[in-house]
């Protein structure tokens, strides 16, 4: 600044300057309440760390870090207590994992239907209706897993092997409630591939079969990892379903006819509880809410690195 | 050079013309029926839930439910209670939401500057808010809210402010989005004219901005309204027999009413699940409600530039 004055000052002309003639301090203020506001997002992030945070630095304070994420025993209301929470952290992959093998096929079918096959008018009635399996609140497709879909699909299909909570039914329709996410990403991704790429495939006498699967998806390919990547993200933090159809008892094994808690269903059910602050049970909420959150965080992150890598080359 | 000339030599007869012209229609119609097949199982299952909650509770759904409250009497209990209490935290969060979210869209589209790091990082942040578990929302509010530094207990306020926070995102997202659909040309006519950064955005941006705001704040709250999850974490009440009267009032909210409704062991005398049936009814149509005040509001408002 000085320097260029003084340069403008040897040269004998008065420095130019395009700003206001004097400072407009409420345009300032009204600049800075807009920052603030803008910061409550930041202050957010840094409230959910700081509160996990404070707590289970406490609880590992009591508990060995060992045990917590080695042992294979979760017990916390028992006595004595085991705090091992692989049982969750396998409830919550198993369900997950069932989730997806729902929802991949079908949420990337939707979305090469939608973006490459359907019509205007029919993508404009088709995506909202589709979306609404992400709109519907959660706690009623806890409802139907639990009232009709164990009792009457699973238990129709596979007998009464298959308990009234079971870790199956959560899953499906876990998966069914992240199609969207994936769907709409992905289509996103695949809308965003220029048509001069569809164009010259279907010059070189590709079939419209050959050019969606092997043109459109492989170059949408970053976007829809990204969907995929968020779409287990949701899997992972959702709580309804698999607290009311997942059922409340940890499982340390695989058979998904039986009952699987979660990570999200142990949190809703102990918080549903009235637990006194301060104690051992209060404090695994936030232990096992940290695990919760750095799991989804890391996804959420790769998602989002993901989305911009295709906005980047295509847009 | 054997690379060199396969490269040359690889189209040779061309396949397209080897393969019989029918099998590949079929594949291509096959593709296309598998696409169709995974949009209408979809919308089968979403067929099927809706069907199975009206079948369990258009019975119940009847003004005595609406307004009776909560009791552990199957036949007499309603949902008067839940139902105020979900408007009274509605409220709150709507009075949060709206201006700190436009707030906030305003100063990412109009005012940052996106190279520096820390509007980078308000970005990032805002992506990664948007996909943080409902239910580690809760957490926060238990930690921060009905508990620890503010100890409002689990009242309206609380309820309020942990949705809030919760769908903050999306108005945030749908605020960016309409903002940046209004042309520049605007802006640079306004101060052309000789009006400031803010006077621009005060009577021209956000004015031509409103349909897409209210349409996200809309879908915000109905997201809210549904959220049962972070609710159970700060300890919201199951059994309340009054209306909340106050921000500082103890409440329950209607997701919760019908937890507590589906998670009560029923048997011949007490049968709860129609009563859930019946409140997930009357939140649907609630929610189907808000969701058409959205779209009617795009539809009237929405400006083709």
């Amino acid at each position: 600044m000085v320097e260029a004055g003084a340069r403008a000052e040897e040269r004998g002309r008065p420095e130019v300057i395009l700003r206001a003639a004097r400072p407009r301090y409420g345009e300032m203020i009204i600049k800075g309440v807009l920052i603030l506001a803008a910061f409550i997002s930041v202050l957010t992030t840094t409230g959910i760390v700081l509160s996990l945070l404070e707590e289970t630095i406490s609880f590992f304070g009591e508990v060995p870090i060992k045990d917590f994420l080695f042992g294979t025993e979760w017990t916390p209301l028992f006595n004595p207590p085991s705090f091992g929470v692989l049982p969750l952290i396998l409830g919550t992959f198993v369900v997950s994992a069932i989730a997806m093998v729902v929802a991949v096929p079908l949420g990337l079918g939707a979305s090469i239907y939608l973006s490459e096959y359907a019509r205007p008018r029919v993508r404009k009635t088709v995506k909202p209706i589709l979306e609404l399996l992400a709109g519907v609140p959660t706690i009623v497709f806890g409802y139907f897993a639990l009232t009709f879909f164990t009792p009457e699909i699973l238990r129709g299909l596979f007998g009464n092997e298959v308990q009234i909570f079971n870790g199956l039914a959560a899953g499906i329709i876990v998966g069914f409630l992240i199609i969207p996410t994936i769907a709409s990403i992905a289509e996103d991704a695949m809308s965003a591939v220029p048509a001069s790429l569809r164009e010259g495939a279907f010059g070189l006498g590709g079939s419209k079969l050959q050019v969606s699967t092997r043109v459109v998806f492989p170059a949408a390919l970053s976007g829809i990892v990204a969907g995929v990547v968020l779409g287990l993200s949701r899997a992972v933090g959702e709580t309804m379903v698999v607290l009311i159809a997942g059922g409340q008892v940890p499982q340390w094994g695989l058979n998904a006819f039986k009952p699987m808690e979660t990570m999200t269903a142990f949190i809703g059910a102990t918080g549903k509880g009235d637990i006194s602050t301060g104690s051992t049970a209060y404090k695994t909420i936030f232990a096992v809410g940290m695990t919760l959150f750095v799991i989804t965080l890391i996804m959420n992150l790769f998602s989002i690195r993901f989305v911009r890598k295709y906005r980047q080359v295509y847009e | 050079m054997s690379a060199h000339g396969e490269t040359i030599a690889a189209p040779g007869p061309a396949r397209a013309v080897d393969r019989p012209a029918t099998a590949r229609r079929v594949k291509d119609v096959g593709f296309r029926l598998a696409l169709v097949g995974c949009v209408a199982i979809a919308f089968l299952l979403l067929g099927v839930l809706l069907w199975d909650v009206v079948r369990d509770g258009a019975g119940r759904l009847n003004v005595d439910f609406i307004t009776s409250f909560a009791s552990t009497n199957a036949d007499q209990a309603g949902i008067q209670g839940a139902l105020w209490g979900t408007i009274w935290i509605m409220g709150v969060c709507a009075l949060f939401i709206i201006p700190v979210g436009v707030a906030t869209a305003i100063y990412l589209e109009e005012y940052a500057d996106n190279d520096r790091w820390y509007n980078r990082l308000i970005e990032v942040n805002i992506q990664n808010l948007a996909a943080v578990p409902s239910i580690v929302y809760g957490i926060l509010g238990l930690a921060f809210l009905v508990r620890g530094p503010l100890s409002l207990g689990p009242v309206v306020l609380a309820g309020g402010l942990t949705l809030g926070l919760l769908v903050l995102p999306v108005v945030i997202i749908a605020g960016r989005e309409a903002i940046r659909a209004v042309p520049p040309s605007i802006r640079e006519g306004s101060m052309a004219l000789g009006a400031t950064q803010w006077q621009t955005i005060w009577r021209q941006v956000l004015p031509a901005s409103i349909p897409g705001i209210a349409t996200g704040v809309i879908l915000a709250l109905s997201r809210a309204i549904g959220e049962t999850a972070p609710l159970i974490v700060i300890g919201t009440a199951t059994f309340v027999a009054f209306d909340p009267d106050g921000v500082n009032s103890l409440f329950t909210a209607m997701p919760i009413q019908i937890f507590d409704w589906i998670s009560r062991p029923s048997n011949d005398v007490n049968d709860y699940l129609p009563l859930a049936a019946a409140g997930i009814l009357l939140l649907m149509i609630v929610l189907v409600l808000m969701n058409a005040v959205a779209i009617w509001l795009r539809n009237r408002y929405e400006q083709k530039w």
